[in-house]
């Protein structure tokens, strides 16, 4: 029989033979956090070590709160700022950076092969480089920069096969929300998701991080795409490190393969709460918001951007809308500035905010009052997140935002393209 | 044997309704935290929870962010353990690494009620409530050498001094 990449990777790690729900104490190549740092920092203070065990291993990105809205987001970031500075972590990306996994990705940290674990969910994201990579908490994070060691279950694999070709105004967000809305929040609990067929190599990186960050809301431990000449381009000039392809056997042990048609999507919207709870857009067409969200680490790339614009040029936004735009890291607002984007968003109306995660977490930025509903393109709707515990988040791509922001009320953006 | 009362919840609890995202890089005292706990979901929780009490819940508890303190304010609001059908992973790796014992059991998150009384015995990986008793596993011995030195944090310290890291 043969293995699964999280198998074959994981066992490399461990230096041994390892098979899904074997447990192995592994070293990661790189560790993430962010903002969360000055927590880690004080967890790690609390170990007792003076040194971080392997500093280059260490990468930090301020992208939750940036710039310091308050005295007490102002005093974490000094704190992250003389930590790195004392413990010489060079891979350091301060507020005018943008938000970590696109960083991270930018940076040339998620190669295939590599095994990267960080404090945030999101961290499946670099599954789309082909790494092994898993969100952790944030003791594990401390106890990782003092021992250079943690424990992990080789996950069992959950195969998604997709096929066929997307048609116009369906992209690769309508494709994870209808797999989730048809799965369920939890199907991927405690698994490795590897998305593969033809499908699957046809989406741009741009498009693998969408699915690879959003595997996350299906409970998995990672959301793996077999690298390709797509991934290897993009590595070219970025790649931090040497990097091997490590790729599942033909005849590896799955839990259950899944096959999709992706020719057969339409546009998906999740309403509140849960991000399975998803339907087709046509169902909650028509549905009031007030305020929109374009960007996160899930859809805040040039791609997504581009997509919005097309629905927004030479239009205005609804007067009844507030419309939020959020570049996901300094190189897409620049590419996106040079290509005229940030022109139409603002002609249109648009507010551009600086590149980090904004209002996605409830934390600054655009919070809800009690009684509204965003319509965003990040990946989570859970109630109160971005503010009032009785505000309601709806999610959806960013061409099907735009478009609805275009109109006040919530459409399906086919009509424009 | 540990007693106490049973607060329970439906299917997928978020770390955002246990948790809310306005309060995670703040870094809060832990009286402060008890008083949020839950706070998007139930209200009533932080003000009426009492030391030793139990949280019963649905499938996937705790998923969404990788926020420790989504297990930690439960920790510091008195929670004893949570017994859930299942646990988002990430959430169940945090509440083991802040000590906080949390049980997987289909049949005891199905039939065990809110308001009622239970009781644990953690050796015997035994449950005891009004409609009768349910058993669970204990857990793998290296998960189990984190919650006995209560927590990761601690259990870390421990194996520095002794020098047990490897390579």
């Amino acid at each position: 029989m043969g293995k699964t990449f999280s198998e074959k990777l994981l066992g490399a790690k461990a230096d041994r033979e390892v098979q899904a729900g074997d447990v192995v104490t592994v070293s990661p190549d790189f560790i993430l956090s962010h903002d969360n740092s000055a927590a880690i920092i004080k967890k790690f203070q609390q170990i007792g070590v003076k040194k971080v065990r392997v500093p280059h291993k260490i990468v930090i990105v301020l992208d939750h709160v940036v710039p310091a809205s308050s005295e007490k987001y102002a005093l974490n970031h000094k704190i992250i700022r003389e930590f790195v500075g004392e413990q010489k972590i060079n891979n350091f990306f301060d507020i005018s950076t943008g938000i970590c996994h696109q960083v991270f990705s930018e940076k040339g940290f998620a190669m295939p092969g590599k095994l990267i674990l960080g404090a945030d969910s999101h961290t499946t994201s670099y599954g789309a480089f082909g790494a092994f990579s898993a969100g952790i908490g944030r003791s594990e994070v401390a106890s990782l920069w003092a021992t250079d060691e943690i424990w992990l279950k080789v996950p069992e694999t959950l195969k998604i096969e997709m096929e066929g070709k997307l048609s116009n105004g369906v992209f690769a967000k309508d494709v994870i929300l209808k797999i989730i809305g048809d799965q369920g929040a939890d199907r991927a609990n405690y698994k490795a998701v590897e998305f593969a067929g033809k499908a699957a190599q046809e989406f741009s990186i741009a498009s693998r991080l969408v699915l690879s960050n959003m595997a996350a809301e299906m409970g998995a431990k990672n959301g793996y795409f077999p690298p390709d000449n797509k991934t290897t381009g993009y590595l070219k000039n970025r790649a931090q490190q040497p990097y091997e392809i490590v790729s599942s056997d033909s005849d590896a042990n799955y839990e259950s393969i899944l096959r999709y048609d992706v020719s057969s999507v339409v546009p998906q919207v999740a309403s509140p709460h849960t991000v399975d709870n998803v339907r087709p857009v046509a169902e909650v067409e028509g549905l009031k918001f007030h305020q929109a969200l374009i960007g996160t680490c899930t859809n805040g790339r040039l791609e997504d951007l581009e997509a919005a614009s097309r629905m927004l040029k030479g239009k205005k936004v609804d007067p009844s809308v507030r419309v939020l735009v959020i570049p996901a890291s300094r190189e897409v607002y620049l590419q996106a500035m040079r290509k005229g984007i940030m022109e139409v968003f603002s002609e249109a109306g648009c507010v551009i905010l600086n590149p980090g995660c904004g209002p996605c977490l409830g934390a600054h930025q655009g919070i809800l009052a009690p009684g509204e509903i965003a319509l965003s393109t990040a990946n989570r709707n859970f109630r109160g997140r971005m503010g009032s515990r009785d505000s309601e988040i709806y999610l959806a791509s960013p061409a099907t935002v735009a478009a609805s922001a275009v109109e006040g009320k919530i459409t399906d953006p086919r009509k424009y393209s | 044997m540990k007693k106490g009362k049973v607060w329970k919840y439906g299917d997928n609890v978020n770390t955002d309704v246990i948790y809310p995202g306005k309060y995670t890089y703040s870094m809060l005292e832990p009286d402060e935290m008890a008083s949020h706990a839950l706070e998007d979901l139930d209200p009533e929780f932080a003000k009426n929870v009492n030391p030793g009490d139990f949280i019963v819940a649905g499938r996937n508890f705790g998923c969404g962010s990788s926020r420790e303190q989504a297990a930690t304010c439960l920790k510091y609001a008195g929670i004893q353990a949570i017994i859930a059908k299942s646990f988002a992973r990430i959430f169940f790796r945090n509440a083991i690494n802040q000590g906080l014992p949390v049980i997987q059991s289909e049949e005891a998150a199905r039939t065990i009620e809110g308001g009622e009384e239970i009781r644990i015995d953690f050796s015997k990986g035994k449950i005891r409530s009004q409609k009768g008793d349910f058993t669970f596993s204990p857990y793998p011995a290296s998960v189990m050498e984190i919650i006995k030195a209560g927590g990761l944090i601690p259990y870390t310290k421990e194996k520095i001094k002794r020098g047990k890291l490897g390579k």
